[in-house]
């Protein structure tokens, strides 16, 4: 189609610059032998990936027990969160494809509540909800509840609640596609109920149920504004990058970007495979 | 006493009735099905038959009476315990599994070792002439192979009874023709007893040993595909199976019926009744150019073709004659004089009393 | 048999209703109650409307709540009519690969974590960052040009967010479009312009209106972009709800500013939805 004008693919040639602009910036400057992320390039080192910090005086990523703590916070939080929202999700999706009851429109409103309500918001009221709690239980039982403090556990109840409507969605579309009388022949056949879930149904949800796992990993991974009111004492990634962006960061920071970069790749052309094995 | 008197048939139903609220989907239906028969239950979209079905498969359960397999009532017994399998519209073959694996589910779930299950389902498929294709993926089949596959999963649990819903709605005419045969012949291969649903009247005839015509939650008529069809027991039945003329009109107390549309025609039965409806068939009602050759039939009209509606061996004319609202339908043997007959030409029509079947409306 | 299924139905909907119920609706109770209460001493409170006279009263507060709806709606708007062309291209003018190539373009740097793509717009945009110096060397400037930290930053970095947001629902309502439909509007003699406005633009109403609300809610609801390239200009209303539950552990005020950004969101998004004639429902199910 060469029938578009000229103006219009300029157009679009210069969006996708723009697009890539930012990213393709913060991948090269990963490798640039400098203490700052800035220009001008003084020649390529892996030193802000491997680096031990004799040359620049800062270590590299995987050096640095800082940005190691912060990526093992992350998966701390993002495993419990996906494979929460892969279970609970599965039972959701139950129950707005296959469960009949009074207020079922309703209950199925509401799942769709938490996509509009602002992440930061989101974190306030679970944050004061918690506390609230807390300071109940904590003076009726006198122990200390620390799980409803601030920190990892209450951020992934804090991600959970938004990424819990995404997985369920991702999964009742799957469930919604299921020829039912593939589970009454299964019967028909002499499979149990058990056995008909485990051979024909869940096989069948398998490609939703890793590609719901994947999204709310990632979502997980690089969730923030929820985040950032729950946080405790154990910063994850986002955290960690945001207090670094703030203050003034080296190279170690394009170098954890680029390593983010490659994982989301990697992720999402997962997703992407198990999507196409969906259709 | 009960062993001395081995009930000789495979499924009884004994005043089954399903109510969905205050609707009765199947209403006080009662039937045997003789082992190694072909039996089939026909009736429009809605009668009640898929209803029926999946009672007798044990998907529903009925709201009274009671259902039994070689005499043992199935009545809370749960699907998967029935020794009957069902071949289902969509065929439902599970898309997760090969060819094999498909055959070869009822085995394992029985605990059948799985090298055993494998080699039984292979050779039920090398029965079914689908050796060689235990590794293909369902979804890489044709659909009469397809169709093969579903029968094969059922046949190798060696149940009772099958039960087959609308199987071949799916397919495409031609198929579907070869199918018919296809399904008849492994039925008397395996000599098991088929249950077959379907609402396309040729499919019941072609392949049933018998046949129940189902309308509105009962059943109309059982019998065999002959005498479904030259018997009807109801003015449904009569209209239901296979092509047919049929008038409205109303009892002159004496054998002759006078029909609303003016003209007047001969049966055998006295009729009082105010108002009838009688049935002739298009394959009896006798052409011919001159009236003398008709003279020694009751009911005799001159026409006039209005159209020819040429389908080889299954060729009819529409012929219009006074005294009838619509043209009666004929058929056009394509071996005698009247082979070429174009619209427009005069005719003589005719049938015997007999060929005429009155029903009180 | 029926209290077996009662009771399966209460074991399936026990997760939807714990989550909805801990996770999402007695919290909004919560900082719906703490926002009218207020501190009459230590550790005493009071039910008052103190935290929302504050609001209207400091002109910091309501400044920076109004500077944040309009900006924001700045930015949907903006999104929108630099969103259109590309939508347009790649629902109805690429075929094939290219298609499939230019849309999995798009979404790929909206997988990369908010915080990777404003680091990149922050490296390019500083005083040290990859613009100045290029204007440096080829002589367009004789000392570092700083572009951060102003309301053009700010916007730009928000618009660069929401495209994906707003380019899927628009290729998505365009692609629906009959090519025939556009064919005879030329065939009874509309121009470029004509067709573009009495039928494609009606057409894609549900996805301009989908788009429009997603990004709309994003952009009011962002923290970080704002923050980081607007700097102490930056002025986000989020970020005066994290000042007040995290630096000043003022939470009934922080609560309050909660309430306002969700009856803000709440009141735009029905609005949009009111002046398009659209619902709710067929707006998400757009997106």
């Amino acid at each position: 189609m060469s029938k578009a004008p000229l103006v219009w693919k300029l157009y679009i040639a210069a969006f996708y610059i723009f697009l890539f602009a930012p990213l393709l910036v913060v991948a090269i400057f990963a490798f640039n032998a400098s203490a700052f992320p800035s220009p001008p390039w003084k020649g390529g080192t892996l030193e802000w990936f491997i680096g031990s910090g004799a040359v620049f005086g800062k270590p590299g990523v995987l050096m640095d027990p800082i940005w190691l703590t912060s990526i093992g916070n992350s998966l701390k939080v993002a495993v419990p969160v996906a494979v929460l929202a892969v279970l609970l999700g599965t039972i959701n999706a139950w129950v707005l494809e296959r469960a009949e009851f009074r207020g079922k429109t309703i209950v199925a409103m509401m799942m769709l509540w938490p996509l509009v309500i602002p992440g930061v918001i989101l974190g306030i009221s679970i944050l004061a909800f918690f506390s609230r709690v807390a300071n109940g239980l904590e003076e009726l039982l006198q122990t200390d509840l620390d799980p409803l403090r601030p920190g990892l556990p209450l951020v992934v109840l804090g991600q959970l609640s938004f990424i819990l409507t995404i997985a369920t969605l991702i999964i009742a579309a799957r469930l919604r596609k299921f020829d039912r009388s593939l589970e009454e022949a299964a019967l028909d056949l002499g499979a149990s109920r058990s056995r008909v879930l485990r051979t024909v149904t869940l096989p069948f949800l398998r490609p939703a149920l890793v590609g719901a796992g994947l999204v709310a990993l990632l979502m997980s991974f690089e969730n923030f504004n929820t985040t950032l009111m729950l946080v405790g004492s154990d910063p994850p990634l986002p955290i960690t990058m945001y207090g670094q962006m703030r203050e003034g960061a080296t190279p170690a920071i394009n170098a954890v970007s680029l390593l983010l970069m490659l994982g989301v790749g990697g992720i999402a052309s997962l997703f992407a495979l198990t999507s196409k094995a969906q259709s | 006493m009960r062993a001395a008197m081995a009930p000789s048939s495979d499924l009884d139903l004994l005043s089954v009735t399903k109510k969905f609220g205050s609707h009765s989907a199947v209403d006080d239906v009662s039937f045997s099905v003789t082992q190694g028969d072909f039996f089939s239950i026909l009736g429009p979209s809605g009668c009640g038959k898929t209803t029926l079905m999946r009672m007798i498969a044990g998907f529903e359960h009925p709201t009274s009476g009671d259902i039994r397999i070689r005499g043992k009532s199935m009545v809370g017994v749960p699907a998967n315990r029935r020794p009957v399998n069902m071949v289902f519209q969509s065929l439902a073959l599970f898309p997760m599994m090969n060819v094999g694996e498909n055959v070869a589910y009822g085995l394992t779930c029985r605990g059948v070792g799985k090298a055993e299950a494998e080699q039984r389902a292979n050779r039920m498929l090398e029965r079914v002439g689908l050796k060689g294709f235990a590794e293909r993926r369902v979804t890489a089949l044709s659909g009469g192979q397809r169709q093969r596959v579903a029968i094969a999963r059922c046949l190798v649990l060696e149940p009772t009874l099958v039960l087959l819903d609308e199987p071949l709605g799916a397919l495409d005419l031609k198929l579907r023709e070869h199918m018919k045969i296809e399904l008849k012949q492994l039925q008397s291969t395996f000599n098991t007893t088929f249950v077959y649903i379907t609402h396309d009247q040729s499919e019941a005839l072609v392949m049933s040993d018998r046949i129940a015509v189902m309308n509105q939650g009962r059943f109309e008529q059982v019998g065999s595909p002959r005498e479904l069809y030259h018997h009807p027991a109801t003015p449904f039945v009569a209209s239901f199976v296979g092509e047919t003329n049929r008038w409205t009109g109303e009892g002159t107390g004496g054998t002759r019926i006078r029909l609303a549309s003016g003209g007047e025609v001969q049966g055998v039965e006295l009729s009082h009744a105010k108002s009838v409806v009688c049935f002739v068939r298009p394959e009896a009602i006798a052409l011919s150019s001159s009236e003398e050759s008709l003279s020694s039939l009751p009911n005799r009209f001159a026409g006039r073709v209005s159209a020819v509606l040429f389908d080889g061996a299954n060729s009819s004319l529409l012929v219009e004659a006074p005294g009838f609202e619509q043209p009666l339908r004929a058929v056009l043997p394509q071996a005698g004089p009247l082979a070429g007959i174009e619209v427009g030409a005069p005719v003589h029509i005719g049938w015997t009393a007999d060929a005429m079947r009155v029903f009180a409306a | 048999m029926m209290p077996a299924r009662k009771l399966a139905l209460f074991l399936l909907l026990a997760p939807a209703v714990l989550w909805l119920g801990l996770l999402i609706l007695l919290p909004h109770v919560e900082i719906l109650i703490l926002s009218f209460s207020e501190r009459v001493g230590p550790r005493v409170y009071a039910f008052g409307l103190g935290n929302y006279l504050e609001f209207f009263t400091e002109p910091l507060y309501w400044r920076t709540f109004a500077r944040t709806a309009v900006m924001s709606i700045l930015v949907t708007a903006l999104t929108l009519v630099l969103a259109f062309p590309i939508a347009l291209y790649i629902a109805r003018v690429a075929q094939g690969r290219l298609k499939a190539m230019l849309l999995l373009l798009c979404l790929l740097p909206f997988w990369v974590s908010e915080l990777v793509r404003t680091l990149g717009w922050m490296m390019l945009l500083r005083e040290t960052g990859l613009i100045s110096y290029l204007l440096q060397r080829v002589g367009l400037a004789s000392q570092p040009v700083e572009m951060l930290y102003n309301d053009g930053a700010v916007i730009l970095g928000l618009v660069y967010g929401g495209l994906l947001f707003m380019i899927v629902p628009l290729a998505n309502a365009l692609e629906s479009l009959e090519p025939s439909v556009v064919e005879a509007g030329y065939d009874l003699g509309g121009s470029r312009w004509t067709v573009l406005r009495r039928i494609v633009i009606p057409h894609a109403t549900p996805g301009i209106v989908a788009g429009s609300i997603i990004v709309f809610m994003l952009t009011v609801g962002n923290f970080a972009t704002p923050v980081l390239l607007g700097g102490k200009n930056g002025l986000w209303f989020t970020e005066q709800i994290y000042a007040q539950f995290i630096t000043r552990f003022n939470w009934p005020q922080g609560a309050a500013f909660g309430m306002l950004l969700l009856v803000l969101s709440s009141v735009i998004v029905w609005l949009g939805l009111r002046l398009s004639g659209q619902s709710l429902g067929t707006t998400l199910r757009q997106a």
